[in-house]
């Protein structure tokens, strides 16, 4: 019986039965679905690999400016904040420059994955009509991309971690479950965005405005530390920010990644907590939201 | 499972499909706001498939034919799994390929090679099931000099050669076409219609939308009338071509379509 029920299951794995029905509640069957996005895997990096090779990234200067450009950006950034803004941190620039840094980064990690990932759907047009598969795995694509971007910033930081002094150990580790916190946000963001372009073609066109706020907002061209030395001397803005911080899904990621690469420890709880909620809150939705919608993309395309 | 459902090959049970058609012409958040205070109804709901049921045993071949925005093109798309049902259900045994209205590709950007990879890993095919099957595909296709070329620089017939070439080598069990045997020049068409029959004689299953009703009554061995959604008649070939004509000739005002 059991071996019966294991035959049926393979044929199933290997597309050799398939059942068409109306969808319960909206949802396709969650287990055939991911075992069929897992099946197909191949395509997403492919799709990412042929992408980056049209896109130059793959040459040597097409890398190189992966690398400048952010960098050029937390460049402007650092004059704008620690120059012109009045220092942020005059203690130690180095310091400040590392943290700015690596939150750009990170930042930018994210917010690619989902800006990327908002555009996927509607131009995989062609591939949706002829061939029926999760739609998922176009936005795995992009943040895959979005990694094999970041990656090289990463390491640049490293340089800079080395230059500016910042302390090396078995801390940094906390860095890969930070990278993974900040991978399911921006798929959960990506299949978010995605799903919305389908129904709204500029939702990518307010995203520019969006990032550019929420940039503001996250701790990147502030730290949480000054923020509150500054809330402590009466500057109601940063008390504000800071009340309201928690409800930023970027708060926690960037605040741990924060503590962990400049600050030198482990980062503390209720940053994880926050990080890791709000990681695990916008995958779970996003990703209900595509796989409840995805059978009508064919039709609205 | 039924008996039934396990003898065919393709089983559709009572498939609705409804297309829910938003009227707007640009669907933007922008318009969707400006116009929140105007209580128009900016989405119609059309009924594209009403009721199908038929099934198409192992090896056989089951034509599809029907007038303009009978449905045809609708029912493949959801036998392959595009479309979802709103209500019924589908089974289908075996590894699918389809040949649809659009064509193969996927971007038009990148070239024939990169298009068939994609196209054959969305479907769930291996890499190296693609790779094996790749020099067969631009060899029948007869473009092997522009596989390398971004697609945007190839002709529409060159495009529905590698479309016709991609679904009938991939080794399907059941083949989805619709309309595309029309592709290419003479000396294509020959080949694309030998190919198929030698399929046919392979006791591939299939399922073959067209409009020429002499592929129908060549290559079928039962046939499906559909019109405005329904499923009018079933039966021999020549019987439901007859029909088909006569139903085309007279107009739908002298036939009431409940005589079948
Ligand atoms: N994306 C869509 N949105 C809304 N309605 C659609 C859509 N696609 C098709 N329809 C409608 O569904 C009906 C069936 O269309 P379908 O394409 O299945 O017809 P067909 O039988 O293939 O016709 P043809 O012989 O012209 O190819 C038509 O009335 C058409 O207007
Ligand atoms: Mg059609």
């Amino acid at each position: 019986m059991s071996q019966a029920r294991s035959s049926t299951a393979e044929d199933e794995y290997n597309g050799e039965r398939h059942v068409y029905e109306p969808h319960r509640a909206g949802l396709p069957p969650l287990v055939p679905y991911f075992r069929e996005l897992w099946r197909r895997r191949t395509f997403a990096f492919e799709l990412s690999r042929t992408s980056m090779h049209a896109a130059n990234t793959d040459t040597v200067f097409g890398q190189a400016w992966l690398v400048i450009n952010p960098l050029l950006l937390s460049g402007v950034y650092y004059i704008l904040v620690d120059i012109i803004g009045g220092g942020a941190s005059k203690a130690d620039p180095g310091a400040f420059f590392a943290l700015l840094t690596s939150g750009l980064f990170l930042y930018y990690y994210i917010t690619g994955s989902m800006s990327a990932g908002t555009t996927a759907v509607t131009q995989g047009g062609r591939l949706i009509l002829n061939t029926s598969f999760p739609k998922m795995l176009l936005t795995v694509s992009t943040v895959y991309t979005a990694f094999r971007r970041f990656l090289p910033t990463l390491i640049v930081y490293f340089g800079i971690h080395l230059i500016t002094g910042q302390k090396v150990g078995f801390h940094l580790l906390w860095l890969i479950p930070i990278l993974i916190m900040a991978t399911m946000m921006g798929l959960g963001l990506a299949n978010l965005f995605a799903t919305l372009q389908v129904y709204f073609r500029d939702t990518a066109s307010f995203l520019p405005y969006v990032i550019r706020i929420w940039l503001y907002l996250s701790p990147v061209l502030w730290t949480i530390e000054m923020a509150k030395e500054r809330a402590g001397k009466g500057g109601q803005m940063y008390q504000l920010l800071l009340t309201w911080s928690p409800i930023n899904p970027m708060y926690g990621i960037l605040g741990a990644q924060g503590e962990v690469l400049v600050g030198g420890t482990s980062p503390s709880w209720d940053l994880l907590a926050y990080g890791f909620g709000w990681s695990a809150l916008i995958l779970v939705a996003g990703s209900l939201l595509m796989m409840s919608r995805e059978r009508e993309f064919a039709v609205r395309l | 499972m039924t008996s039934l459902s396990q003898g065919a090959a393709i089983s559709v049970k009572d498939v609705h499909v409804q297309y829910r058609m938003n009227l707007q012409k640009n669907p933007t958040l922008k318009n969707t706001i400006v116009r929140l205070g105007r209580r128009e109804r900016t989405v119609r709901v059309f009924e594209a498939l009403d009721g199908v049921s038929f099934d198409v045993p192992h090896g056989k071949v089951m034509g599809v034919i029907g007038a303009n925005g009978a449905g045809k093109s609708t029912l493949m798309r959801t036998v392959a799994g595009i479309l979802a049902p709103s209500q019924g259900r589908i089974e289908v045994n075996g590894r699918v390929s389809t040949l649809l209205a659009l064509g193969v590709g996927f971007n038009s950007a990148l070239s024939g090679r990169e298009n068939v990879t994609l196209g054959g890993l969305a479907a769930g095919l291996s890499r190296a099931e693609i790779k094996e099957k790749y020099a067969e595909i631009s060899a029948f296709a007869e473009i092997e000099d522009f596989m390398d070329m971004p697609m945007r620089t190839y002709s529409s017939g060159m495009y529905s050669r590698l479309a016709f070439a991609v679904a009938v080598n991939m080794d399907p069990d059941i083949l989805i076409i619709d309309e595309a045997l029309s592709a290419g020049d003479a000396h294509f068409k020959k080949k694309a219609s030998d190919k198929m029959a030698e399929l046919v004689s392979k006791a591939r299953t299939m399922l073959v939308v067209s409009h020429a009703l002499g592929t129908i009554k060549e290559l079928c061995d039962e046939a499906i009338w559909l019109h405005k959604g329904k499923l009018i008649r079933r039966g021999e070939p020549d019987e439901i071509i007859a029909a088909y004509t006569k139903f085309l000739q007279v107009g739908e005002d002298a036939i009431t379509l409940e005589d079948f």
